[in-house]
């Protein structure tokens, strides 16, 4: 059971920073399909996708139900302008070239593991649930990632090149996975999420192994420069994914197959 | 510069309820490891298989067509081969 003492509202706004991280990296890894620089990569873009928003569903649909307002994960996907969303801007930066795509993933994937399998032990059984289903899509995608990562790393020079120019443009967005605000903070004292600053210690020797054997080098720069996507305050690029991603159901409200 | 291409490689899946792997297709990746992890994303994405092995197709060696008669006519005539002609007792049940 929730604990009595959180509110539903912050359970709702912390259950839309998971479905929406979900959704709207599974909507920007879905534009490769058709565009991956190999068959078997673009299939591969393709499930990670739909495995994402798959995660989002399932999200969406617990966060509606603590809502209790009538409304259905459809209606939070496709319902919701920018300010609404709560995920981090990390995920919703253009996908770049592939590099910058997978270094992405990497660098999301090492926090979204963590988290979950955190979450696998939380005491609400309706998120450690989810979290279980997520968490094992989510180890294959980190394996792929960190795969990629030091391939492409400890490649050609040119491969090389560019992952290192991926990890420098993405490093200032990382550090917004772990700040905690007070919706963090409340849903850690109930017992139904981590801290923020364990999964962040995870997340860093994951990180400094791959990067190690990738040969690639930990920017020295601030991680945490551009943050607010949990709270509302987003990219440019937000706005754009959400005209793509929601024009038929404004155009055509309640258009079903 | 004429681009690389992967490798191509073989796929065998053991099914759910099956046994033996069987060749289900091929795929291109630059080693077996990712070989792997390709197969897993092309040709299990329906809950196919429990298990998956790779092989490089250039390590297939293939009998030749035209050899074709040689190899395989002469099996033609010899239905004494088939165990066909022996009477199961009854004791036995089915086989």
């Amino acid at each position: 059971m929730v604990a009595l003492d959180l509110d539903r509202q912050t359970l709702f706004d912390w259950l839309l920073r998971l479905g929406d991280n979900a959704l709207i990296l599974g909507h920007r890894t879905s534009e490769w399909c058709g565009h991956g620089p190999a068959l078997e990569e673009d299939i591969a873009l393709a499930n990670t996708a739909l495995d994402l928003i798959g995660h989002c569903q399932m999200w969406y649909t617990l966060a509606a139900e603590v809502e209790g307002k009538g409304r259905t994960a459809d209606n939070l996907a496709y319902l919701r302008d920018a300010i609404q969303f709560k995920n981090v801007k990390l995920v919703e930066l253009p996908n770049g070239d592939i590099g910058q795509t997978m270094m992405r993933e990497f660098l999301f994937n090492a926090f979204h593991f963590e988290l979950l399998t955190a979450l696998t032990g939380s005491t609400d059984p309706k998120v450690s649930e989810i979290a279980a289903k997520a968490v094992k899509e989510v180890a294959y995608q980190l394996d792929r990632a960190s795969d990629l990562v030091v391939r492409l790393g400890d490649g050609t020079e040119e491969s090389h090149r560019r992952m290192q120019a991926a990890l420098d443009y993405l490093w200032p967005y990382v550090g917004e996975m772990f700040l905690a605000d007070a919706t963090d903070d409340a849903l850690a004292e109930a017992g139904i999420a981590p801290r923020l600053t364990d999964i962040q210690t995870k997340w860093e020797a994951i990180v400094s192994d791959t990067l190690d054997e990738a040969t690639l080098t930990r920017p020295d720069r601030r991680p945490d420069v551009h943050t607010g996507g949990k709270q509302g305050r987003h990219t440019e690029h937000l706005g754009y994914i959400l005209a793509e991603m929601q024009f038929l159901q404004r155009a055509y409200p309640g258009a079903e197959w | 510069m004429s681009k690389k291409e992967w490798p191509l490689w073989e796929v065998f899946i053991r099914g759910q309820h099956g046994l033996n792997h069987r060749h289900v297709g091929s795929l291109h990746a630059p080693d077996a490891e990712m070989a792997i992890n390709h197969a897993r994303d092309v040709y299990t994405r329906r809950k196919e298989g429990v298990s998956i092995w790779v092989v490089p197709s250039a390590q297939i060696t293939a009998s030749s067509p035209s050899e074709k008669g040689a190899l395989f006519d002469p099996a033609e005539s010899k239905v004494y081969r088939h165990p066909t002609f022996y009477d199961i007792p009854d004791e036995v049940g089915h086989m």
